[in-house]
């Protein structure tokens, strides 16, 4: 993705906190939305996703900071006056109301011509796979079907932003995967900007052009997902987005890109300096390295290279089919570490078994040292 | 809809400025909410409040403060006639109370647990005595035992060979028959608004620890009703000791019951004593409220 | 015994609805059948009912001194429950906002009245606007008016009464169909588009309107049958089907136009409640 234009921001929030008491539940953040993007949101439950969904929306104001829609501050707009629409993670449609009303409705509120209701809300239908079932109630429809509803009943109005807040939330695994694909494709589709709600990092990383992770109100880090899981900013961040294996030392040395940590035990560990621009390590610090299991390789006899190998003994080895997940002692600490089955075969020997020792190494540029 | 539309296409105006601003607007909706609320509390409470007030105003007549007494509650436990309608009041409402409870519980047992199909038929017929406005029970039962009296007149003629002078159905019977009639649907009600909430698997689960029906019914049915039943009877007691109207068509001679004796206090001219004893109905309304409030939470 | 019981369902059914049926057959539904046959009956000097058949009574009912004041009667009721309905729905609005301890606290206070004697707070109402009673003294007092005001026997002292009766009965079922109510559907309403107004009227009213309903039929029906309410307030003046109904059954010693006009007033409110079981059913069959 380009640099950033200022022209091409949807929606932005600056310097933004929300107060409920004297509990923050946004905390100073500040981000920027790009037109026609897949926006995630992703954090721990409580950390504040909905309360700033909730302000983009209009149903809560921001207690300092300020939230820009296409370059206009919001101020005290209400939300029936922002070019925005949300998809409830109850899904919230009106009871009382068929399909095609509920659909109607953002329509009919905005005073678009009975003929031409019609012909959106049967094409929205249409774009979600229900025209069908235009006269069911809500409740005579499935999770998944009242889903499909909520969203194009938002789609419908053509929103500039399409909020989402855990849409999927209540659907079961295998419909949720299927929706995760429809929903992307749907964006795709109709060209409009979706900030999208979850706690599931999986959806988050397949759905998304970029993330924001979340944390007790702070935006901690937005970026790609390859940005997100390759170079976490802070061990937050690398530990919530996957597996990864931190190993804790005092810097002995920086050297340009890397820096070299000794652990309690006083082994030598060297990884990419992580953590952004500003985030230099001083010698004597203390700081992490956080190590990726997939990217440690297990080997029997020592490698030639001496730079992040250490002998381990091997403590317990689980086998899940693609690939071998064996854990490792490095001194105290356990160390994770992933090997993908490319072999195909039935020898036992191939694999490692508990009590051996073994050589485990990681390339200083798959590490990255982490500052706290 | 399938391809991207520039937004100032999307058929979406900003409205033009509204005459006060929306956040003003908001504010100006929730004063009255909030002044509505407090004019109605006013308006439900001015009148108890000053009725109390006056009940310890120690003037006769007139609506000016002459200072604090207890004169008219003394006055009031010493009048004979209204202790004794009181009493009559207490009795007529407990008996009637523990009938209604007894065949509400059952009539709703049988609506909820059975289908049947006259089912519609008394589903109606048990909702009536709801809507039927409390003067048409009230003349239509006294006419009927009108009839039982003259009944029993010539039977005992028939019997006897004697006309009796009197043969007068109504008194204690008659209240309490009335009373039942009126109060059983409302424990109906809310007996079987319970029960359409009963979990029935755990009837089944005590039948598979080896009760039978009764010991199931004892030790698991009732007890999971009781909030219910309460409630209900609670409500059956309160009908039944405000009920006026059906109680003066079919009360019979020297069965006042307290509403009559108000009354009929009432209608010979305003006395602080009347405040005196609408004071302690009040306090014993408040009691029944805290009872009804406390079981429902309870039940939760 | 409990063998017959479980093997024959239809004898603990039976034995189950015996009680409840017997009791509302004969002192409930054989009264009704008696004043539907006085209803038909004639009567002699001494006002007792008389055969032939006649439906004379019916006649008299229909008369327009009669029919006005049935037609007045309905028209107040209407107007209570209008009056009641515009009180109670801001007031239980607001009660539902609130939060939980407060909301707890104020329901009570809704139920103190709701739960107390119907003719000791009509009474109080009385008392407090009397002609010589606290709210003349006030009026004087702050040189309103120099001498006291009759504030009793006409209509409006009956219509207020009317809707100081039954207020409570309205706060209560609107309370509890708003306290049920899912919020998130005004906002979803507003994030369509739908100011504050619009989202009351085609969001929220529809989805209380069982509690508003129910509310109605709890004010209308007293309300148009009503003795006390009329009697204490109305003083002999103003006058309403109840009391008449009432009078002809006493003094007016009439039987048969007081039958008559019983069983006209059961069809009025039996269909007031048909209607509210029509719209109610339409409305559940919707959630
Ligand atoms: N209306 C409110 N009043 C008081 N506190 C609130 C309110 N709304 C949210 N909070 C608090 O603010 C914090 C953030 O809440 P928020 O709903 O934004 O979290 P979230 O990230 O959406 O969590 P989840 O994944 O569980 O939905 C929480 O601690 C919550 O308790
Ligand atoms: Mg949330």
């Amino acid at each position: 993705m380009p640099d950033t234009p200022t022209a091409d921001i949807g929606v932005e929030l600056r310097d933004v906190v929300k107060k409920f008491g004297e509990v923050a539940a946004v905390d100073h953040v500040s981000l920027a939305v790009r037109n026609k993007e897949f926006f995630a949101m992703l954090g721990p439950s409580g950390c504040g996703k909905t309360t700033c969904l909730r302000m983009i929306a209009g149903f809560e104001r921001p207690t300092s900071g300020e939230v820009y829609i296409n370059g206009e501050a919001q101020g005290a707009t209400p939300p029936f006056e922002r070019n925005v629409n949300t998809v409830f993670q109850s899904y919230a449609l009106f009871p009382h109301m068929t399909v095609a009303q509920n659909v109607a409705f953002g329509l009919e509120m905005r005073g678009v011509a009975a003929p031409e209701v019609k012909r959106r809300v049967g094409e929205a239908l249409e774009l979600v796979r229900l025209p069908h079932l235009a006269s069911r109630y809500p409740k005579q429809m499935s999770g998944g079907q009242q889903q499909r509803v909520a969203l194009a009943r938002a789609l419908v109005n053509r929103p500039q932003v399409l909020l989402l807040d855990e849409p999927l939330g209540a659907l079961d695994q295998k419909l949720r995967k299927e929706m995760q694909l429809e929903l992307k494709s749907l964006q795709t589709q109709v060209g409009i900007t979706f900030v999208f709600v979850t706690h599931d990092q999986e959806e988050a990383l397949t759905m998304s052009d970029r993330i924001c992770v979340m944390s007790q109100g702070h935006a901690l880090q937005v970026g790609t997902p390859v940005e997100i899981y390759e170079r976490p900013n802070c061990r937050f961040v690398a530990d919530f987005i996957g597996e990864t294996n931190f190993i804790d030392g005092t810097v002995s040395a920086v050297n340009g890109d890397f820096a070299t940590l000794k652990t309690a035990a006083g082994m030598p560990v060297t990884g990419r300096i992580g953590g952004g621009p500003d985030a230099r390590p001083t010698v004597g610090a203390n700081a992490t390295v956080s190590v990726r299991p997939e990217k440690i390789t297990l080997a029997e006899k020592a490698p030639e290279s001496g730079v992040n190998a250490h002998e381990v003994r091997v403590f317990s080895v689980g086998y899940v089919g693609s690939d071998t997940r064996v854990v490792v002692k490095l001194g105290d600490a356990n160390i994770d570490v992933w090997e993908q089955n490319s072999v195909s075969t039935l020898d036992p020997n191939y694999f490692f078994r508990p009590g051996e020792t073994a050589w485990l190494t990681f390339k200083p540029e798959n590490a990255l040292v982490l500052t706290s | 809809m399938t391809q991207a539309t520039p937004s100032s296409e999307l058929g979406w105006k900003r409205h033009s400025k509204p005459l006060v601003p929306y956040e003003t607007s908001e504010k100006l909706g929730r004063f009255s909410l909030l002044a509505i609320t407090l004019g109605a509390f006013a308006f439900l409470y001015v009148p108890i409040i000053v009725l109390v007030v006056f009940s310890f105003n120690s003037a006769r007549t007139g609506a000016v403060w002459q200072g604090f007494t207890l004169s008219w509650y003394e006055r009031m436990i010493n009048n004979e006639r209204l202790i004794d309608a009181a009493l009559k009041s207490l009795v007529i409402a407990t008996v009637s109370t523990i009938i209604a409870v007894i065949i509400g519980t059952l009539t709703a047992l049988a609506m909820e647990r059975y289908k049947f199909r006259s089912k519609g038929a008394w589903d109606a017929l048990l909702y009536m005595p709801v809507i039927v406005p409390e003067i048409v029970m009230g003349v239509s039962l006294a006419m009927f035992f009108g009839l039982v009296s003259g009944g029993v007149k010539a039977l005992v003629t028939a019997v006897t060979g004697v006309e009796p002078e009197v043969a007068d159905v109504r008194g204690f019977g008659t209240l309490v028959i009335s009373h039942v009639a009126f109060s059983m649907p409302f424990v109906y009600l809310t007996v079987r608004a319970r029960l359409a909430d009963f979990d029935t698997t755990l009837e089944e689960a005590a039948k598979d620890l080896g009760a039978n029906e009764m010991r199931t019914f004892m030790r698991i049915t009732l007890p999971l009703l009781a909030p219910g039943i309460i409630s209900g009877a609670l409500l059956a007691l309160t009908l039944s000791i405000d009920d006026f109207i059906i109680s003066f068509f079919v009360n019979g001679k020297g069965w006042n019951t307290l509403p009559i004796y108000i009354w009929s206090a009432l209608k010979q001219g305003v006395t602080p004593e009347i405040n005196a004893v609408s004071t302690a109905l009040l306090l014993f309304s408040i009691l029944i409220v805290t009872l009804s409030v406390v079981i429902q939470r309870r039940q939760q | 015994m409990m063998q017959r019981f479980r093997e024959r369902p239809g004898l603990r059914l039976f034995s189950l609805m015996l009680p409840g049926g017997f009791w509302l057959i004969v002192f409930f539904l054989i009264p009704l059948a008696v004043i539907g046959a006085i209803s038909f009956m004639g009567r002699d000097d001494l006002g007792s009912p008389t055969l032939p058949w006649t439906t004379d009574a019916y006649a008299q009912a229909f008369d327009p001194i009669y029919l006005q004041l049935f037609l007045f009667s309905m028209w107040l009721s209407l107007l209570t429950t209008l009056a009641t309905l515009i009180i109670a729905m801001p007031v239980a609005l607001f009660i539902a906002r609130m939060p939980k301890k407060w909301r707890n606290l104020m329901i009570f206070l809704v139920m103190i009245p709701f739960w107390t004697n119907f003719l000791v707070r009509t009474y109080a109402l009385l008392f407090l606007l009397r002609a010589n009673g606290p709210m003349n003294n006030i009026l004087m007092g702050v040189g309103l008016i120099q001498e006291p005001i009759s504030l009793l026997s006409t209509p409006f002292a009956v219509w207020v009464g009317l809707v100081y009766g039954n207020l409570p009965f309205m706060i209560l079922p609107l309370y509890s169909s708003l306290e049920k109510f899912d919020w998130t559907l005004i906002e979803a309403a507003n994030d369509l588009g739908a100011n504050t107004v619009k989202a009351f009227f085609r969001v929220m009213l529809p989805l209380t309107a069982p509690g508003l309903l129910a509310g109605s039929i709890l004010t209308f029906v007293p309300a148009v049958g009503s003795y006390i309410t009329v009697e204490l307030m109305g003083g002999g003046k103003t006058t309403m089907i109840g009391r008449v109904i009432a009078t002809q059954f006493g003094t007016a010693g009439n039987w048969p136009l007081g039958s008559a006009m019983s069983l006209i007033l059961m069809v009025i409110v039996t269909l007031a409640a048909v209607l509210y079981f029509r719209a109610g059913r339409g409305e559940r069959m919707a959630l």
